[in-house]
């Protein structure tokens, strides 16, 4: 019954080859490796998660309404650039908020110029992609060290065995998924990539929804920024090449479609951890780094195999 | 030349054809007629390829086939117009008909030839008017729908179904295709016509097969049968009266326009819908009815002319303006632009209504869902189940979930564009109950129709429209097919 439920519920998109890849890496990790089960290994799966996670939500939401976010990478650096070099003269938590707000604004330009000018989300995130990493080195060539150690509070403390940035992480995703399941805009974002013409004659105000999910997405992409600036204890203009593909990489494996209107927070929170526990894998394997990326690709391409055979039954 | 033997499917455990025995010869026309959901698009669907069965055979020719693709049922001459538009919007009409069939000389797609056969094509299936370079998506519903059939006409079938080919073809249109229908079949051609519109059936069928729930209820000639007997072998009930008694007393106008104009659409249109009326609108395809509509619901701007609601004029910018003042717009086109297809039914229906089930910020999804229930219990929506994607529903109950979403936004004027496409007509009876009711409380309707009984017996006026004037204005109780035809094509006195 329950399960019956569960299966129903199209919010959740989560499968069957899905759950069980899940548990054959956790099962292979624990029992063919020593440290994989160690705090310390656990404790550092969740922080690696972190900044993946926070993209892959903002693209998510991008995604669902057959957009694409390219620039959230040049956002992190952006956004923890500034925080960081705005913490020398302001309070942290407004230095910090400076930086995040950098990031609305990016998605509020990126989400103008798509949803009231109808310009191409995959053009447009492109320019913007070149144009904030641009900016992060305008506004630093060289890497910035924050010089108060509270600047590390939120990248690098944990309340009780939980890293702040973990519970942020949680925090975050239990929103969206009320946002997108529990609220009209929430629904409306869904349906807009599944037929555009149908939500405006429902009387949908569609540029602004799409601009939303820009937002979104940038506030997100700077809070990512700050808390890796944080935890990494120094803020670097080059932060964050390629991030876009691991956070649009998460959404698929997630179940969400690139053509719009299919995709799920819950999807979306496991691709983000199948993809950090293959990488923590790979790395307790001792597989060379260049391996890794092959091995990556190809886990990526029959996931998503998987569940699309699956799919369709 | 096919015969069917205990053919069943089911779609995720839910058997909808339980065993399906069925012959037909070339040279026969076979009518299957059947209630929303009764398996009639299942049937067909399994007869072109596009989907397995689970159980049973079918023979062509006497000899066993296993129909495992589309492909596989196009090479035995197999050819399909499905229910929902297929077309690739923006291809060329040629592309379109000739898909993967281009031409070629020297290796390249020989255009100019493209373009002459496709015209021959369209010329040969009677429907003309349509430019082969034009890309699909600017034609109406009625000229995409021709573009289908010249596209299966393209590789000379054997056998031709056509899934409800007249829910959006009227008068000529459909003239032409009976004609064409008649072609087939003196060419020894088999040719099976879903339909739920009876008389036509009755008109065109020699033979007409009824689906009940996924069983053949029975087969017989028109001769042996009539209308009342089908629908009772559809319905397994017996429908007393179509079209309610209408004799309500209009209130105060509620929806006006004077010259309005629309450039290339319509002009110098001047209409009123009062309060508890039910105005009809008729013409042919192109004549401008749609774009009227439209213009009418903010979701196209007009060029001159006034809009008033409730005597007031108004200038309205946005769908979201019009549903504001109490307007609904149940377009033409389900999948095009009345539903999501890949969400439920539920969010389908909310859709036109989100701000209303917000409490606390949030989607108050017991009040939604009770709301959404009691709608298509109205409706007689089937299945009931709301959580499913509104894509694995039969498109007649497909077409009750866009009324439900604007019947939900409690409209004063009701927009009707072509609202009973494919709607079965036990199902029908009850819409136009509703309407009845609703307007019956006060509501004004103005429903677009090509289909002339409804466009009569469902109203109390009918405008007809022709090349974007509205040129007659006739009491539906006045009113006769031949009357408002001959004034759709612009030759009555
Ligand atoms: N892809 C699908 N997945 C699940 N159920 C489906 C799917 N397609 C159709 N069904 C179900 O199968 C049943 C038969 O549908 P079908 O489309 O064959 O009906 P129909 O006779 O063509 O009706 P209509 O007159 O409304 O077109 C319906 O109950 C429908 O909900
Ligand atoms: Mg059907």
């Amino acid at each position: 019954m329950i399960v019956q439920r569960l299966r129903d519920d199209r919010s959740l998109l989560i499968n069957g080859s899905f759950v069980v890849a899940f548990v054959v890496l956790l099962i292979v990790a624990a029992t063919t490796t020593d440290s994989f089960m160690t705090d310390d290994n656990i404790t550092n799966l969740m922080k690696q998660s972190v900044t993946t996670g926070l993209l892959a939500l903002g693209m998510l939401m991008v995604i669902l309404t057959g957009g694409i976010d390219l620039s959230v990478g040049s956002v992190v650096a952006l956004a923890g650039i500034m925080a960081a070099g705005l913490s020398a003269d302001l309070p942290i938590p407004l230095a910090m908020a400076i930086g995040v707000a950098a990031g609305v604004a990016c998605g509020f330009v990126n989400g103008m110029l798509v949803a009231r000018f109808r310009l191409a989300p995959f053009v447009v995130t492109l320019a913007a992609l070149t144009t904030i990493r641009g900016l992060a080195y305008v506004y630093s060539e060289t890497p910035v060290t924050p010089t108060d150690i509270g600047f590390l509070w939120i990248g690098t403390e944990s309340i009780g065995p939980f890293p702040v940035a973990t519970l942020i992480v949680v925090a975050v995703f239990a929103l969206a998924w009320v946002f997108l399941t529990r609220t009209g805009a929430g629904r409306a974002i869904i349906a807009i990539g599944g037929n555009r013409e149908a939500v405006r004659l429902a009387g949908v105000n569609v540029p602004r929804h799409i601009l939303v999910t820009y937002m979104i997405s940038g506030f997100l992409a700077g809070l990512a920024g700050v808390i890796l600036a944080s935890r990494v204890g120094i803020a670097q203009p080059s932060v964050g090449v390629a991030f876009e593909l691991n956070a649009i990489a998460a959404c698929v494996i997630g179940g969400a479609s690139l053509a719009g209107g299919r995709g799920s927070v819950l999807g979306t929170l496991g691709g983000v951890v199948l993809l950090a526990l293959i990488d923590n894998l790979l790395t307790l394997y001792d597989v060379q780094s260049y391996w890794q990326q092959v091995l990556k690709g190809l886990i990526i391409v029959a996931v998503v195999l998987a569940r699309r055979t699956e799919d369709e039954r | 030349m096919l015969s069917l033997r205990g053919v069943r499917k089911a779609y995720s455990g839910v058997e909808v054809l339980h065993g399906i025995d069925f012959e037909a010869h070339g040279g026969e026309v076979v009518a299957i007629a059947g209630a929303n959901g009764a398996g009639k698009s299942t049937l067909i669907k399994i007869l072109c390829g596009a989907v397995a069965r689970d159980a049973g055979t079918i023979a062509v020719d006497g000899r066993e086939v296993a129909l495992g693709s589309p492909a596989a049922a196009a090479a035995l001459g197999i050819r399909t117009v499905h229910q929902e538009l297929t077309l690739v919007p923006q291809l060329s009409v040629t592309e379109n008909v000739l898909l993967g069939d281009l031409p070629k000389r020297g290796g390249l797609v020989d255009w100019p030839a493209a373009h002459e056969r496709t015209r021959a094509l369209l010329s040969r299936t009677g429907f003309t008017g349509v430019d082969p370079r034009t890309p699909a998506k600017r034609l109406s519903v009625a000229r995409q729908q021709m573009v289908e059939i010249a596209k299966a006409m393209a590789s000379e079938p054997r056998m031709l179904i056509l899934d409800e080919p007249s829910a959006v073809l009227a008068g000529d249109d459909l003239d032409q295709l009976f004609a064409l229908i008649r072609s087939l079949r003196a060419d020894g051609v088999l040719v099976l016509y879903v339909s739920h519109r009876l008389d036509e059936v009755m008109e065109i069928a020699d033979r007409i097969t009824v689906i009940k729930d996924g069983l053949i209820a029975a087969t017989s000639t028109p001769r042996e049968t009539n209308e009342e007997e089908i629908v009772r072998q559809m319905a397994g009930r017996r429908l007393e009266q179509i079209y309610p008694d209408r004799r309500e007393k209009p209130g105060r106008e509620l929806l006006g326009t004077t010259g309005l104009t629309r450039e290339g659409a319509f002009e110098e249109v001047s209409l009123s819908v009062c309060a508890g009326e039910v105005v009809g609108v008729f013409g042919l395809v192109g004549s401008g009815r749609t774009e009227l509509a439209e213009c009418l619901f903010a979701a196209a701007p007009h060029d001159a002319g006034e809009i008033r609601l409730a005597g007031r004029a108004v200038r309205l910018r946005s769908p979201k303006e019009a549903i504001a003042q109490g307007l609904a717009f149940v377009t033409e086109d389900r999948k095009g632009s009345g539903l999501v297809l890949d969400l439920s039914v539920r969010d389908n229906a909310a859709l036109a209504t989100l701000p209303r089930w917000r409490r606390h910020g949030l989607l108050d999804r017991k009040r939604q869902q009770a709301a959404i229930e009691d709608m298509n219990e109205r409706l007689d929506v089937r299945p009931r189940t709301t959580s499913k994607p509104v894509k694995q529903l039969s498109g007649g109950n497909q077409q009750k979930v866009v009324l439900a979403k604007w019947l939900l936004s409690r409209p004063k004027v009701l927009i009707l564009d072509e609202p009973t496409r494919g709607v079965d007509v036990a199902a029908r009876v009850d819409l136009y109950r509703e309407i009845d009711q609703l307007t019956r409380a006060g509501l004004g309707v103005l429903m677009i129709s090509s289909d002339l009984t409804e466009v009569i017996g469902a109203t109390d006026r009918v405008l007809v429209m022709h090349e974007g004037r509205l040129v007659a204005d006739v009491p539906s109780a006045e009113a006769d097919e031949e009357l408002l035809l001959a004034h759709s094509i612009g030759v009555a006195a």
